[in-house]
């Protein structure tokens, strides 16, 4: 049973990391920007949480507590695409890459300075509870993990392709001065959807606060989420969640059954290798510019 | 033989046919013109001659090399220059860094010898130079030698592409719309400059153009092209007469 | 207004426009020279950093500010370039040879990692690197015979024939190794820039499609802007390694690689003052902030206080500045002051406004 446990916290992990992966690919999607602190964004969302929740802080109800982290995440998240995002449209990448991971030094930074830099967790009504099934002894945080996870994707999968909006996203995208003629809201569509990833973020970061400790560094789990990401191809959502838990999975199997030093490389290595071999993920939107 | 052959040449993307099975000669000396309405492949054939697409059939001679064996960045050491329908200049650099550019394919030096700026490294610098300079010269350039292209009106940026592919020397000169976007004076002076780069330096020209006013005035030859294929061939009146011409044009109202 | 009448082009391809710049950058050399005697050991010591610093950021300016290349992973030859020239000093081999080398062996081992690197742009390149660099660290760890892992290599005192140097023992010697290394690399940049290939590089920066009609081999020019690019990187390296005197695993992490592309964003990428005017503000800014938090201490009459992270954090906070209100990084800046200078009265405020751009995608879907 040693395999399911091992497969069902990786699964777990793996979906926080698919969260924070979520919220790079929708950020990209919708304005081709990458946000490098997306993984910061979650540690925050995790700490916004512990402040609002948590008895040593404002000891609010749990669900009340919930939905004002949402709440502050998404309102975090628009202000961000507002005050710093909206200025640089149209810069290099570079200028933007430097300016998402210099936000994130800026929020590690402030988290640290508000919580303090000792891990600390969530208080939560799943704390210690199990799920027995057929033999197997799950914890209740990673059922809670899964099942919220898939839910999100799944609504977030139907919302870009379906609705009006989140076509209007992906046309804003694509082309900027087409999308603006065509009469879309470009900027008002990408407020929304830096808000909306403010809101994965801080599901993200609950989550998390539920399975472990979090503090000031904790955001740096981002670079899996990168991984995760680009495995999956940076442009789509159910992929980014496929590539999540992918790295999720092999992290425990590879501490288990490779030698020491090498277990940890595998997350790294697995996304060399699918950039050597399948350069834009694996499912490749890139293709090469019309003259 | 011809300058630039073009041999039953096919391009498919997926399914969409872009080039059918197009075949013409563009003689040495001759400016030749390619019309036809949006998404005829006109464009598309210039990219197959700068080697950017890979034709599905067919083979292109251009002085008798075979220029589908040749990598893209190798067609211009060939002897071919082409400018974009779309500006494509180095937006960060000079004017005068961008037509250094184009001197490109006649460097002699390796970067080893650039590191240290050997003598020949600065022999060839002065040289390039000069050439650049006449080039300046031929097309009213002083003005913005010094200027940024970021900082330059449209119009200028099409005359320096023009001489950022003269700058290379080259035999044969492809201009892709070089009056789209042009005032009515700029289209004259393109128009003049087309001719003397014709008679004085005696390049051979390919051109994609909509304006029929400067395509009869400057070209010997026109091929008219519609989805990818060949309509009519011939003096800028026999095309413009042809009957079929005038209905992939108008629509068959006509 | 200073007007330039060229006369001949050899005045074209100068380094310096005319005698007054010249004045000014051999004054900046002099005062380099006779640094040691104006400032003492500890600031000599700050100084030589920045310098090392420099050195580096001029190999990443390469790939990134003239090539267009983003790496967030060249921290990973500074530890090459560093491990290297240790191991061949280990190795018996002295200063002038191993040196050298150190360079060329990352530059080549660069322009190796340049091939699967070719097919990845932008943001995926981005991403490759840092997960090289990532990697660099349990490298490292697992070649523990030769690198010695995780408790670290000495760095011994380089021997140049006659004389011992030392970071400890000898700064001044240091100082003056750096400032050599220094100063032969700018002028091989310089060099570089205006020649050929450099203006290769420059093209690939700016319109890869055009390079290529031009005749520019795009896959060659990348493969030597890396290997340049990590070549000077790995002299950074080895330079930094004699500097701290220890080193390990953990002291190229993927965060050195951050900082080193941030530097030069701050400079000013596609120039190399740019790389210098960065180094400055890298090499100096733990040093302002740990007097100015003295002097806060002093005025709220508390004692300082140690805060964990403020270093990075009040770096992120000038890096936003910066990206908001001055894209073209200090460098950019001190030209608008100086054409300010040079045309006042006649300066217009138009003159350096950026162009909007709107986003296009490359991706089709």
């Amino acid at each position: 049973m040693d395999f399911f446990q091992l497969l069902v916290s990786g699964i777990a992990n793996g979906c926080v990391y698919g969260l924070i992966a979520l919220g790079f690919v929708m950020i990209y999607k919708a304005t081709e920007a990458v946000n490098f602190a997306q993984g910061d964004f979650m540690m925050l969302g995790a700490f916004v949480m512990i402040g609002f929740g948590n008895s040593g802080y404002w000891g609010l109800p749990f669900g009340v507590a919930i939905v004002l982290t949402l709440v502050v995440m998404g309102a975090l998240g628009y202000l961000i695409d507002r005050l710093l995002l909206r200025r640089v449209a149209g810069e290099s990448q570079t200028a933007i890459i430097i300016l998402t991971i210099a936000l994130g030094f800026v929020m590690r930074f402030i988290a640290g300075i508000i919580w303090g830099h000792s891990p600390q967790s969530l208080e939560n009504p799943l704390a210690g509870q199990e799920l027995r099934l057929a033999g197997i002894t799950l914890g209740m945080e990673d059922v809670a993990v899964i099942l919220v996870t898939v839910a999100l994707t799944v609504g977030l999968f139907f919302f870009f392709g379906r609705t009006k909006l989140g076509l209007a996203m992906q046309a804003a995208s694509q082309n900027q001065l087409a999308a603006y003629y065509m009469g879309i809201p470009v900027k008002r569509v990408q407020g929304f959807i830096w808000a909306l990833s403010g809101v994965v973020a801080g599901i993200a970061g609950i989550l998390f606060a539920t399975k472990g400790s979090v503090d000031p560094t904790t955001g740096l789990i981002g670079i899996k989420a990168f991984a995760a990401a680009v495995i999956g191809g940076f442009g789509s959502l159910p992929g980014a969640l496929l590539g999540g838990l992918v790295i999720g999975i092999i992290e425990p199997f590879a501490s288990r059954y490779m030698p020491a030093g090498y277990s940890q490389i595998a997350p790294y290595a697995l996304l060399l290798i699918v950039l050597v071999f399948r350069p834009s993920g694996l499912f490749s939107q890139l293709r090469n510019k019309k003259v | 033989m011809s300058l630039l052959e073009f041999e039953n040449v096919t391009l498919k993307f997926g399914g969409v046919i872009a080039v059918n099975d197009l075949s013409f000669n563009v003689e040495k000396g001759e400016v030749f013109a390619l019309v036809g309405p949006n998404g005829a492949g006109k464009s598309t054939a210039f990219n197959l001659i700068s080697r950017f697409y890979e034709p599905s059939a067919g083979r292109i001679h251009f002085d008798g090399h075979d220029l589908l064996a040749h990598k893209p960045s190798e067609v211009a050491t060939l002897g071919v220059a082409r400018t974009f329908q779309n500006n494509e200049l180095f937006d960060h650099s000079t004017v005068l860094q961008n037509l250094l550019i184009g001197r490109h394919r006649h460097r002699k030096t390796n970067f080893l010898a650039e590191i240290f700026f050997s003598p020949s490294v600065r022999k060839q610098e002065l040289q390039n130079r000069h050439m650049v300079e006449e080039i300046i010269d031929f097309l009213d350039l002083q003005p913005y030698r010094d200027k940024m292209i970021a900082g330059l009106p449209y119009g200028v940026r099409k005359v320096v592409e023009l001489a950022r592919a003269l700058a290379t020397g080259p035999k044969i000169l492809m201009l892709d719309e070089p009056a789209s976007g042009l005032s009515v004076e700029e289209t004259t002076d393109m128009r003049w400059w087309i001719d003397d780069i014709r008679r004085q330096m005696g390049i051979t020209i390919l051109m994609v153009e909509h304006d029929m006013g400067l395509v009869s005035s400057v070209c010997d030859r026109v091929l008219a092209l519609a989805n990818g294929a060949k309509l009519a061939e011939g003096t800028p009146e026999q095309v413009q007469t042809n009957p079929a011409v005038i209905e992939a044009y108008l629509g068959g109202a006509a | 207004m200073r007007v330039h009448f060229k006369t001949s082009y050899e005045q074209d391809i100068r380094f310096f426009e005319d005698r007054w710049t010249l004045f000014l950058y051999a004054s900046l050399v002099i005062l380099a020279f006779v640094l040691p005697y104006i400032i003492d050991d500890f600031y000599l010591g700050e100084m030589t950093n920045v310098l090392i610093w420099a050195v580096a950021g001029l190999g990443l300016m390469l790939l990134t500010g003239h090539t267009g290349q983003a790496s967030l992973g060249h921290a990973a030859f500074l530890a090459m370039g560093c491990y290297a020239y240790h191991i061949l000093v280990k190795y018996g081999v002295t200063f002038i040879i191993a040196f050298p080398l150190a360079g060329i062996i990352t530059g080549v081992v660069g322009m190796f990692i340049a091939i699967p690197a070719l097919r990845l742009r932008g943001i995926y390149l981005a991403i490759a690197t840092m997960a090289m660099s990532i990697l660099v660290d349990d490298i490292i760890v697992l070649t523990a015979p030769w690198s010695g892992g995780v408790s670290g290599m000495f760095s011994d005192p380089l021997n140049l024939y006659w004389i011992q140097i030392d970071r400890w023992g000898t700064p001044v010697a240091f100082y003056y190794v750096v400032l050599v290394v220094v100063i032969l690399v700018t002028l091989g940049y310089a060099n570089i820039l205006r020649s050929p290939t450099g203006r290769s590089f420059v093209a690939v920066r700016d319109s890869e499609v055009s390079a290529q009609a031009m005749g520019v081999d795009i896959a060659k020019t990348k493969m030597l802007s890396f290997a340049l690019s990590c070549g000077i990187t790995g002299l950074a390296g080895a330079l930094m390694g004699m500097f701290s005197g220890v080193f390990n695993n953990e002291t190229f992490s993927v965060v050195i690689s951050v900082q080193l592309l941030m530097m030069i964003v701050i400079g000013g990428l596609g120039s190399i003052h740019g790389a210098f005017f960065g180094a400055i503000v890298i090499g100096f800014l733990p040093q302002f902030l740990s007097i100015s938090k003295g002097w806060v201490g002093d005025v709220i009459g508390g004692s300082a206080v140690a805060i964990p992270g403020l270093e990075f954090g009040v770096f992120g906070m000038i890096l936003i500045a910066f990206i908001l209100f001055e894209p073209a990084g200090i460098y950019g800046r001190w030209f608008k002051i100086r054409t300010w200078l040079e045309l006042f009265p006649f300066y217009r405020k138009g003159m350096f406004k950026r162009q909007k751009s709107f986003l296009k995608t490359e991706r089709l879907q």
